[in-house]
């Protein structure tokens, strides 16, 4: 099968030079390919296109050379014939398939785990509803069902949890979303206006804006073709690593919280609203919002700023290292986060798993080592922190290490720092027509993956947008079998997966 | 084995804020924006252009006014049209009624009526306040910002004012999120499900006029034609202090001035 072959530093392509072939050919390419864990899917969706005809688009990241290869195929509108389903093969593509099913009607022959993934408001089947998700059952009389949700008990966002028990043990745990669904990509593609545009995209997920927001830029500047200022590139990096920062201290925090010990959970509260608070005296919004914007920056930084932030982060890494001393020391926490929760490897590799959870379980998922954008493809080399283990210990001391690696990373990025010229945002810039751009970045949780398509005007015309949760919702069902019921909360929140960047 | 505790404490110190009603936020704070009326053309043809670019049509040149309930606090229009509008750092935005979070020219405070305030709430609820938190739609900022008003710096539990889990324990709802269709039933139990008398409150710009999603066909918000706010609450996300100083004036603890 051909690809169009490029990568996360590259322009926009046109769409016309991407490659169309067949389904045949398509399924056999990626039946070899997914076999070896160098290729994950970034993104795989269908779009209509003239000529009722669905044209479907597939963007196959490759770990090892950091290529994006970007297929295609296409058939009539309605043709309702099956295609035989990659899911049954390879795991990883459930979520795709799922939301190819969901919103277009597609059936795919053979899917092992035909379920609707978002319930989104133009769905294909207007008959599927929250009310009628179809959970797995188990017969036998010494099992019984639990259901959490869609309201929790804290503060946190809603989604459904079904749990099949034989006493205190969980054989299975089912998690259906949707219940977020704000129809995200569909307003994207309906204004004009760009800054309503990035608004949209940091709203996505608003505990991963920075992230969003930079895969967007990422997105609308390689179609805009026009360079960046290159002081844009550092601050940029320095918001994201602040979003990680302040992001994985929360976590250690709520997982401190849900084991009793509250001298790690509120010396974690009071470093993250240090970190978050930081975030704000540079842009006015504790989340960064409104800090990335496409080929400029309202809130450039001065050196009084780049010193404040130096300064903080300094003194919460090192705050944050004696917490991390604490729980490593501590028994009682360690019986609690060790061997709780396991997802092996071969597990994570096989369902597609993504960002910190994946480097937790041994797989070397990356996007900053392996597809690096911005500084991380110049001069700054990325090594990431990879754990064995799977279970939430090593889930919890990925993110300990990771703080203090973004630490590090601000310091030697703000040292010495000199403000330079900077420009205003510019919302106008036009954008190529007929084309395809892709920002792919890592954020706290993982791999961000924004792709818009543009139009002959050069207005966005489909927008599409993938946050890391998409894949890991289902390691963390994977995770809780055969543990305690009791020991969800803690794997839940060593995961800390987004139910709105999921449900877009 | 105590001593890395030890060590944990020591650097932690005191963090709870002394004074909540004394909070001062950093300058750089996006808060209630005061607005004056242009002047001369050019700073008329800044405000139109400003106004066309609020991404949620928040902002309206003719009649000059600003939509708190509907602005996302991105700051935009200040650096368009820097004559007519300028953000300040105070948070007390939170108001009775959805009308008073429309800023005019001149206006120097989002106004507080107590005439709209319903007498049971501080009878009832001016000493202590459950309430229980739905997210319809919320992006978990505006929820992560609502667990911070307990954390150790703001501790906002120290007036009495908590979060519970259960609506039958709660004295109240806080909705946060446009409300989303597929959440729209779910949020009418758990409204139903809290005793009366009860208090509702609009958590966020999303949760006050649909925000980004106003237009959006995923979102139901037919809850708000159906019950009463009793407090409005913008931003994206609410900044604590923006919940603190909003609840504790509906309860009559503080008074806005």
């Amino acid at each position: 099968m051909n690809y169009l072959i490029t990568d996360n530093t590259s322009g926009a392509v046109r769409l016309r030079d991407i490659p169309e072939t067949d389904y045949a050919s398509f399924y056999d390419d990626l039946r070899t390919r997914l076999s070896d864990s160098r290729w994950h899917v970034g993104h795989y969706f269908a779009l209509p296109e003239e000529e009722a005809r669905l044209r479907f688009y597939l963007l196959l990241l490759d770990d090892a050379t950091g290529q994006v290869l970007i297929g295609s195929f296409a058939r009539e509108y309605y043709d309702d014939t099956a295609l035989p389903s990659l899911t049954a093969l390879h795991a990883q593509m459930h979520p795709f398939e799922r939301e190819i099913a969901e919103r277009w009607g597609i059936r795919f022959d053979g899917m092992p785990w035909p379920k609707p993934l978002r319930f989104p408001f133009d769905r294909y089947d207007r008959n599927s509803t929250m009310d009628n998700y179809p959970f797995y059952a188990m017969e036998g009389g010494s099992l019984h069902e639990v259901n959490v949700g869609p309201i929790h008990a804290g503060i946190i966002e809603p989604g459904a949890f079904r749990f099949i028990c034989n006493g205190e043990q969980v054989l299975h745990l089912e998690i259906a979303l949707g219940y977020q669904h704000r129809g995200v990509e569909h307003l994207f593609a309906a204004t004009r206006n760009r800054l309503r545009q990035l608004c949209l995209a940091e709203a996505a997920a608003g505990d991963s804006a920075v992230a969003h927001a930079t895969a967007c830029v990422e997105t609308i500047e390689k179609l805009a073709g026009t360079a960046r200022p290159a002081q844009l590139a550092p601050e940029r990096l320095v918001a994201l690593e602040l979003e990680r920062m302040a992001m994985q201290i929360a976590d250690t925090g709520a997982l401190s919280m849900d084991v009793g010990y509250q001298l790690g959970q509120v010396a974690c509260e009071a470093l993250r609203t240090m970190t978050i608070n930081t975030t704000q005296a540079w842009c006015g919004n504790r989340f960064g919002k409104n800090l990335i914007r496409p080929l400029g920056t309202d809130h450039p930084l001065t050196a009084e700023k780049a010193a404040m932030i130096r300064r903080n982060v300094a003194e919460i890494a090192r705050r944050y290292d004696e917490v991390r001393h604490d729980i490593k020391s501590s028994p009682t926490l360690l019986a609690r986060f060790e061997q709780c929760g396991i997802v092996p490897r071969e597990e994570m590799l096989r369902i597609g798993g993504v960002g910190q959870a994946a480097r937790a379980s041994g797989a070397a998922r990356d996007i900053r080592a392996s597809h690096p954008w911005g500084l991380f493809a110049g001069t700054l080399a990325h090594e990431s922190i990879v754990k064995t283990q799977g279970d939430v210990m090593a889930r919890l001391m990925v993110r300990c290490r990771e703080v203090l690696q973004s630490a590090g990373c601000i310091d030697r990025l703000l040292e010495g720092f000199v403000p330079a010229e900077t420009r205003r945002p510019d919302y106008g810039a036009p954008l190529a027509p007929r084309s395809l751009a892709f920002g792919l970045v890592e954020g706290w949780r993982g791999e961000t993956l924004h792709v818009a398509l543009t139009d002959d005007r050069g207005d966005i015309a489909a927008y599409r947008i993938k946050d890391p949760s998409l894949h890991n919702w289902m390691a963390l069902a994977l995770a809780v079998r055969g543990e305690g019921i009791s020991d969800f909360p803690i794997c839940n929140k060593s995961f800390n997966l987004s139910y709105c960047g999921h449900d877009l | 084995m105590i001593f890395p505790k030890i060590r944990v404490l020591r650097s932690h110190g005191r963090q709870a804020i002394p004074d909540l009603d004394a909070v001062e936020l950093t300058s750089e704070f996006r808060g209630r924006p005061e607005l004056t009326e242009p002047a001369d053309a050019e700073s008329r043809t800044a405000l139109d252009e400003a106004a066309a670019l609020c991404p949620t049509g928040a902002l309206a040149a003719a009649p000059f006014a600003l939509d708190l309930g509907r602005c996302l606090f991105c700051g935009e229009c200040a650096r368009r049209a820097p004559q007519s509008i300028r953000f300040t750092n105070d948070y007390r935005l939170g108001s009775p009624t959805r009308e008073g979070l429309v800023l005019r020219p001149g206006d120097r405070r989002v106004e507080f009526d107590r005439k709209e305030v319903r007498p049971e709430i501080c009878r009832c609820f001016g000493r202590t306040l459950k309430l229980r938190e739905v997210s319809a739609g919320g992006d978990a900022s505006v929820e992560m910002e609502l667990g911070a008003t307990g954390n150790v710096n703001f501790d906002l539990g120290r007036h009495g004012i908590s979060f519970t889990a259960s609506p039958r324990h709660a004295d109240g709802v806080v909705v946060s999120g446009p409300v989303t269709r597929n959440m729209a039933e779910a949020l009418d139990i758990c409204y139903d499900a809290v005793a009366e008398p009860k208090i509702l409150v609009a958590c966020g710009t999303d949760a006050c006029s649909g925000g980004l999603f106003a237009e959006s066909r995923a979102v139901d918000r037919s809850f708000f034609e159906r019950h009463r706010v009793d407090l409005w609450l913008p931003g994206t996300p609410t900044h604590p202090m923006v919940f603190i100083d909003g609840v504790r004036t509906l309860l009559g603890l503080k008074t806005r001035q």
